[in-house]
């Protein structure tokens, strides 16, 4: 029989249509709670952010900690739209424009903030991208935006100070967020959006932008010095990584009927949280990036029950996957026990 | 007309005139050396040439093409590719790719950003042509046989290699080599010297270097400039030169 030898592409997207099958069955079957059904489109949105992280962080090699200001544009502008649209397009022209809509904001301010920001290196981008996701998400925070006949209104001091008319409704009502958008995401879509992203990102790094790209992380000098055009291909992998990221936040805004910019939504701990998954599922390997996010996004919620020794076994957990993604002992057993796989394929 | 022209070149940090007033050229084909005790402003010299810094004074021409303060990029596009005294590889790339991202801006290798993302038919015809292009390199280089390994896997001799079949696929007009054989064994530098002949006959090549190592000087340059504090010493054919007795006091010592 002939073999089919799968690259390691090809193993990244069976596995994630594995574990959409899988999670399929149970529900059909009705072993999940209500509460897990409730997490699984949150899993998902992450793990794309963490592939989209993965992107700026592995595979460009510079640290971003400010990705969830980009959920966040993709999360409002796209929210925004379909308040806007609700009563005239149907659900599903509805979402795939939102995407389109919050996508295509989040990549603009991936590429304006790109610009500046990407001209610093290591540390001191990762405190300027902290400082514009904080930026982004409490601008958010202060805008009221509402819509009436005669179009729309926009104010940063309050809801009354737009003078809308009597018919007209407030979007953006600043703190309160978006109220009444149409819940439009499901497990479905969000699996299908991370399939989409994985096959953007795997594609782009096998290609000539993903090699210019990442000789830049290696050496930046001697990336020049052969013609490569590094402002360019920073920008460029930069404002992926902030698209999809807002592709995550148009899920993330369609999630829930009710939108804040609050810290626990956007803040800079859940850009944290989503580095996270990304140094532990492993810095530059898109699928440990699902994996990492999938498992310590589903941890947590699943120690509900050990209430107080939840986040005790969390931490271990963070630790062992540390140790068992980098520790020189362990990568050597990974590969003696997981190398037999891989010399058996090749034979 | 000189391949390479290079007049009145000078470059100041702070009060340090680090290169003072060089000239000189090179013909086509020709292999050229810069020899000089350290500190004597090598590198500095490539880098002028190379864009890294931009001279005080002077003008340099490539080919008769004013390239004096452009870009690196626009250097490297414009025909001037070089190595690293400390090797600059792309460690974490397979050495295939590090040769194939050399092929960036070469006619027949372009494909555009969209093409990466959706791996259309374009990318498939193309990325064979790079891959095609990349192993033929390689074999020039002996290295065909550790095609799919890390570059940081390579012994030394052979990363300093790979560096050299880098910069050639960029197809340059000159090649700049900043001391090739340090920190080789005889073996190696015999070896180098082979390989940078291949590349001379083969690709009809010019190439400037650096280098410390007497026997390989000696052995390929036919002209070579000794630099001092920044100043020529002295310059012209091989033989004449390593036979003056200021370059033998500068270098030795009386």
């Amino acid at each position: 029989m002939k073999k089919i030898k799968l690259s390691k592409e090809h193993k990244t997207y069976i596995m994630v249509i594995a574990i959409y099958i899988i999670v399929e069955i149970l529900m059909a079957a009705g072993v999940l709670s209500s509460h897990i059904k409730g997490l699984l489109v949150p899993m998902v949105y992450y793990a794309i952010a963490a592939v989209g992280l993965n992107l700026c962080v592995g595979i460009l090699g510079e640290l971003s900690i400010g990705h969830a200001g980009f959920m966040c544009i993709g999360a409002f502008s796209s929210a925004i739209f379909s308040n806007l649209v609700k009563d005239i397009l149907p659900g599903g022209i509805r979402f795939l424009l939102a995407f389109v809509v919050g996508i295509a904001f989040a990549a603009l301010f991936g590429f304006l903030i790109g610009i500046p920001v990407l001209r610093l290196n290591g540390d001191y981008l990762a405190i300027v991208t902290l400082a514009f996701g904080e930026i982004i998400k409490n601008v958010i925070n202060a805008v009221y935006l509402g819509f009436d006949g005669r179009g729309l209104h926009a104010s940063f001091t309050s809801a009354s100070a737009m003078g809308l008319d009597a018919g007209g409704t407030t979007i953006l009502n600043g703190p309160m967020g978006i109220n009444g958008t149409p819940r439009d995401a499901n497990f479905t879509i969000a699996m299908l959006v991370l399939l989409i992203t994985l096959f953007i990102v795997q594609n782009l790094i096998k290609s000539r932008d993903g090699r210019a790209i990442m000789s830049i992380r290696d050496n930046r000098i001697a990336a020049e010095s052969i013609g490569i055009d590094i402002t360019r291909f920073k920008i460029l992998a930069f404002t992926i990584s902030a698209a999809i990221a807002g592709a995550a936040g148009v899920l993330f805004g369609h999630n829930i009927s009710s939108l804040q910019a609050t810290s626990g939504n956007f803040g800079y701990n859940i850009s944290i949280l989503i580095l996270v998954y990304v140094v532990l599922g492993g810095i530059g390997n898109i699928r440990g990036s699902v994996i990492a996010a999938g498992i310590l996004y589903m941890l947590p919620e699943m120690l509900r029950g050990l209430n107080a020794y939840r986040m005790l076994i969390y931490s271990i957990v963070l630790i062992a996957m540390m140790l068992f993604n980098w520790a020189p002992g362990a990568r050597k057993w990974r590969s003696r026990v997981f190398g037999r796989f891989v010399r058996k394929e090749a034979a | 007309m000189a391949l390479l022209e290079v007049n009145d070149l000078s470059i100041s940090f702070g009060g340090l005139r680090a290169v003072d007033d060089l000239s000189f050229s090179i013909e086509k084909g020709e292999l050229y050396g810069l020899i000089g005790p350290n500190g004597a402003g090598k590198t500095t010299v490539f880098n002028l040439l190379t864009g890294v810094y931009k001279p005080t004074e002077g003008i340099i021409r490539l080919d008769g093409e004013d390239i004096t303060g452009k870009k690196t990029v626009d250097i490297n596009k414009a025909g001037i590719a070089r190595t690293f005294q400390n090797i600059r590889l792309f460690k974490e790339l397979p050495v295939i790719d590090n040769v194939a991202v050399g092929l960036q801006n070469i006619e027949g290798c372009m494909y555009s950003t969209l093409d990466s993302i959706l791996h259309t038919p374009k990318y498939h015809k193309v990325e064979k042509e790079i891959r095609d292009r990349s192993m033929e390199l390689l074999k020039v280089f002996s290295l065909d046989g550790e095609w799919d390994i890390m570059a940081s896997n390579l012994p030394y001799g052979k990363q300093r290699k790979l560096e050299i079949a880098r910069a050639m696929a960029t197809s340059p007009k000159l090649l700049l080599l900043d001391e090739p054989a340090a920190g080789m064994n005889p073996n190696e530098t015999a070896e180098l010297m082979d390989t940078i002949s291949l590349i001379r006959d083969k690709f009809g090549m010019t190439i400037l270097l650096i280098e410390h190592d007497m026997k390989l000087v000696s052995g390929i340059c036919e002209k070579l400039t000794v630099l001092n504090f920044g100043r020529v010493l002295k310059q012209g054919v091989t033989k004449a030169v390593l036979e003056d007795p200021e370059v033998i006091k500068a270098y030795i010592g009386e």
